[in-house]
């Protein structure tokens, strides 16, 4: 059974609808790509995904339970967690505070949890005591990576993980996804880079005016003209 | 940013660096030394010796003391509600004149030499803290939080915030009516002698010592405990908190019942230095907003190192100006934190 | 008896004329509207005025002054509040400024005996409008002060601003003996057409006009004062309905609806809110002068917080701010809800008395209560106020007004 099913989604801000009747899916442990142009609605499908934005018709399942206007706080505790573009850390807390901010729903000790994210991203290891707020791009998107995978979710959305990230960067971050899936967690992923996030989907959706227009796995779509034309080029 | 856009863009280019140093934090920090030493000239040619001055300051330190017990719960519901609770100043009172509602309530014992005051008004004071801080809440429950749930604009919050100033106000009014009161009637308060000449009163001391020791906690709780941590974190980025599954309305009734207690106290001890006045908390709120915007709206040390200069340049002016005009000063500082550096000592450069 | 009651009906019916030419058909040309409008006002007065035993007319009389004074408040907020969206927390303190300018610029400097009671910086004894236009002045000048640094800044820190210029403008009227007395009364402010009561009546009135006035004795001024004022808030809301029409008023409108695209369509956003700012504090000026002209003397302890401040905010969100007419209304209806509030309260004086012996002397905190619930009850529930904002039709894209 799929670990995410979103059939029909229909959703806008205030009278502006911008996904119509939406569908995909993400089956447990892999990554799935969703790309397109600007506008095409990728972030909007995200946010309705983790409860930031009301469906207005159709069905977000994650397992077999129905979440779609389930508030962030609920589906946190699901087993999904959600890192946003911008604005993704407490700029006045450190390191490790926002890691603590990430658990804040466990009521236990979050040493171990911690040291893991930091195996994960050494580069945060010794910077633990440091404010978020001064840290460079890269390391404040593994800062917010890192505060999201506290609660050990079996699915994780990244909002354009790689935006605003130098190339060398980009590469890092790519690889941390790659190896943050190896260790069983689903991804789903909204990205700027089309290039670069269908080499690493095991699925992908391509995004445009709000609705499905193609999918299929990340190596077939590259190679695909249609999608080319639609949208690569990133 | 609008700024760079406008017609200054093309303008001379001096003018603009001149104006990037002006609202450096080291300039802020300049200006408002520059302001005390005018001060301290100022009084000095009225012939006010420096024994007075030095006394002064110390007052100054204490009154600070008071004014951080406010600052700190103001910043706090600014940072985390993003609401100038104007009904602050109100709830300090609220807390004093509960104090005064309890004291006849229980035996008057001696006083606690050298202070003036019993241990009566001790208990009082820890009973009313929490009490403040529940009333506040209620405040939010019943009015914020709809206004919240309607994403009404903060100004239509900020009127609630007015009203509820109101509200309070005229509670206070129906209970005792206009009159001054004190909490002790009749009992000497003798200043004694510090070292170098200073005088203060054992009482001052005794304030500025508790909320010290109320401050020290806040920082406890801010810094060690889950819930301040979620509270700073509210106060950076509400939505960020939400989606890291931080219960938000917890967060808030937290802040309202810290925020609150830290203003009852507050109340307390300014009425025990002081008298008890219905308009007194109103009165306190230009000097907290000033100090709150000094020290950066939403940083909690940044509001009790703007409430403790506040209160140095509160009572350094007294040398020589009439003492009604406190608030008066503490606006002047406010205005020139506005025009210099509007996002105070910690925030950050061009923004609000 | 009846010669004063028709020259008091008269001079209610001044009033009244507007109020009902505006509510008479607008297909009607103009001066049958005019004409109708009169005849029905003066009638109506008439038949008040023989109604009503002088008592309460007296009553009535004074309670339509302060609620006009009010009304010019509550309109010069809704030009910085309903149009512009400034959230101006110190309207007394351009209340304050513009009563005791006016003040000082009409009455003259104390000699003799008195000089030793009072005490006041100028006395120009000059007339009763250039008093109003120094009031207005004045007041703009302190709104452009305090305005010019903080407007470009949040509205919070406005807010914050305007509290604190309230609390100096009052500190200063209390502490300043040199300045106008303070703490004590400012007094003997002349009032305006005072001749008409006099006898015999004003010299430079032509022989029937004065024939007119000859039955009213002093006590009879309010109902000349009571034509002023209507007269000032007839005035004011008759230019900022046109102002509010007009380009000007559009760039307004758009500054409020959207910042950021006015912004970028080239208005100069921080100059127009300015702008508004001083016009709503110079109205509020005006407000000050008739308030001064109208108590005969002034001190501090008349421009508080509660009712210099709080009761203009009350009055504009009950009426529904936004709109002119909602001004005037909800500083007429809040003033009554007030005045009513205090008869309730007297009656309730047993009552009050059985729970504590305190409590009668504070009756009008009870009604302090009151208000407050009533704002927030208002925010709560109907933050449209009772006529909501007004819809707008610019008068060039139609050529006449909407």
């Amino acid at each position: 059974m799929a670990l995410l099913t979103v059939d029909g989604l229909t959703t806008g801000y205030g009278e502006m609808e911008v996904l119509r009747s939406l569908s995909l899916r993400v089956e447990p442990g892999r990554i799935v790509s969703i790309i397109g142009p600007n506008g095409a609605g990728k972030s909007t499908a995200m946010k309705a995904v983790f409860g930031l934005l009301k469906p207005w018709q159709g069905s977000i399942r994650f397992g077999e339970r129905e979440i779609g206007g389930l508030s962030p706080d609920r589906i946190v505790r699901l087993g999904m967690c959600y890192v946003p573009q911008t604005e993704n850390v407490f700029p006045s807390l450190t390191v490790e505070e926002n890691l603590d901010m990430g658990a804040f729903v466990l009521s236990g000790p979050t040493k171990e949890r911690k040291e893991r994210v930091y195996e994960l991203f050494p580069r945060l290891a010794d910077r633990r005591r440091q404010r978020a707020g001064k840290m460079s791009g890269g390391e404040r998107q593994m800062v917010a990576m890192g505060r999201a995978l506290m609660l050990d979710p079996k699915l994780l959305l990244l909002d354009e993980p790689s935006a605003g990230l130098a190339p060398l960067l980009v590469d890092l971050i790519f690889e941390k996804v790659r190896e943050i899936n190896a260790a069983g967690v689903a991804v789903l992923m909204v990205e700027q880079n089309a290039r670069k996030s269908l080499e690493l989907a095991d699925h992908a959706y391509v995004l445009v005016g709000g609705g499905n227009a193609i999918d299929g796995p990340g190596h077939e779509l590259l190679g695909d003209p249609e999608v080319g034309r639609l949208y690569l080029g990133g | 940013m609008a700024r760079a856009l406008t017609r200054r863009a093309g303008g001379p280019r001096t003018l603009l660096r001149l104006r990037r140093a002006l609202g450096s934090r080291t300039a802020l920090v300049a200006l408002l030394a520059l302001l005390l030493l005018a001060l301290w000239w100022l009084a000095g040619i009225q012939g006010v010796t420096g024994q007075r001055l030095l006394s002064l300051v110390v007052r100054g330190v204490m009154l600070g003391g008071i004014l951080a017990l406010g600052a700190i719960g103001l910043t706090l519901i600014f940072g985390v509600l993003r609401i100038p609770n104007f009904a602050h100043g109100d709830l300090m009172t609220w807390g004093a004149y509960l104090v005064l509602l309890g004291l006849p309530l229980l035996p008057a014992g001696p006083p606690l030499a050298p202070f003036s005051f019993g241990a009566e008004l001790l208990v009082l004071l820890v009973v009313a803290m929490p009490l403040v801080g529940l009333t506040g809440y209620v405040l939010d429950r019943l009015v914020f939080r709809r206004l919240r749930a309607r994403r009404a604009p903060s100004v239509i919050l900020a009127m609630a915030a007015l009203g509820g100033a109101f509200l309070l106000r005229s509670l206070i009014y129906l209970g005792w009516g206009a009159d001054f009161r004190n909490f002790y009637t009749g009992r000497p308060r003798p200043a004694i002698e510090l070292f170098a000449g200073i005088r203060v009163r054992p009482d001052q001391l005794f304030i500025l010592g508790l909320a010290l020791l109320l401050i020290f906690l806040v920082y406890l709780l801010l810094e060690r405990t889950k819930m301040g941590k979620a509270m700073r974190a509210t106060a950076d980025n509400a939505d960020l908190a939400r989606i890291s599954g931080i219960d938000t309305e917890s967060v808030i009734r937290w802040t309202w019942l810290i925020g609150g207690g830290l203003a009852g106290a507050g109340g307390v001890m300014f009425a025990l230095d002081t008298q008890l006045r219905p308009e007194m908390g109103w009165w306190l709120m230009l000097p907290l907003f000033s100090s709150v915007i000094l020290g950066t709206i939403g940083h909690a040390y940044g509001a009790l190192i703007g409430a403790l200069v506040i209160g140095i340049v509160w009572q350094t002016s007294t040398a020589f100006l009439n003492p009604a005009y406190g608030p008066g000063v503490a606006f002047v500082v406010l205005i020139l934190v506005l025009l210099f550096r509007p996002q105070g000592i910690f925030g950050k450069p061009g923004g609000t | 008896m009846g010669d004063t009651t028709v020259v008091k009906s008269l001079l209610l019916a001044l009033p009244l004329w507007f109020v009902a030419a505006r509510a008479l058909p607008a297909r009607l040309p103009w001066w049958a509207r005019a004409g109708l409008g009169a005849v029905a006002a003066w009638a109506f007065a008439l038949a008040v005025a023989l109604v009503v035993p002088p008592g309460q007319m007296a009553y009535l009389v004074s309670f339509a002054i302060v609620g006009s004074i009010y009304a010019v408040l509550a309109l010069g907020l809704n030009v910085q509040w309903g149009y512009t969206g400034l959230f101006n927390i110190g309207i007394a303190a351009f209340f304050a400024v513009g009563a005791f300018t006016s003040a000082l610029v009409t009455t003259r400097m104390p000699t003799g005996a008195a000089a030793a009671f009072s005490e006041q910086a100028f006395g120009l004894g000059a007339p009763f409008l250039a008093g109003v236009l120094a009031a207005g002045v004045a007041a703009g000048v302190l709104a452009l002060l305090v305005g010019g640094p903080t407007l470009r800044l949040r509205e919070d820190y406005l807010a914050i601003a305007t509290i604190g210029i309230a609390e100096l403008v009052r500190l200063v009227f209390q502490n300043e003996r040199w300045l106008a007395n303070g703490p004590q009364p400012l007094r003997g402010i002349p009032q305006p057409l005072a001749c008409l009561v006099d006898d015999p009546v004003c010299g430079w009135l032509p022989a029937p006009l004065a024939a007119l006035f000859d039955p009213l004795a002093p006590r009879d001024y309010p109902y000349v004062y009571l034509a002023v004022a209507t007269l000032f808030v007839i005035v004011v809301y008759l230019v900022l309905e046109r102002a509010i029409r007009s380009p000007w008023g559009r760039v307004l409108r758009a500054v409020r609806e959207d910042e950021a695209a006015a912004a970028m369509a080239g208005k100069d956003v921080a100059r127009v809110r300015l702008q508004a700012f001083v016009v709503g504090a110079v109205i509020m000026g005006l407000g000050g002068a008739l308030y001064a002209h109208y108590m005969i003397a002034i001190d501090y302890t008349h421009f508080d917080a509660l009712y210099g401040t709080f009761l203009v905010w009350v009055m504009l969100m009950l009426g529904g701010s936004g709109n002119n007419r909602g001004a005037i209304l909800g500083a007429f209806a809040l003033w009554g809800v007030w005045t009513g509030a205090a008869f309730v309260v007297d009656l309730a004086r047993p009552l009050l008395a059985a729970i504590s012996s305190d409590l009668p002397a504070r009756g009008p905190y009870l009604r302090l209560l009151l208000i407050a619930l009533l704002m927030l009850f208002i925010l709560l529930y109907r933050p449209k106020g009772l006529v909501g904002e007004e819809r707008f039709v610019s008068r060039d894209s139609q050529g006449r007004d909407g």
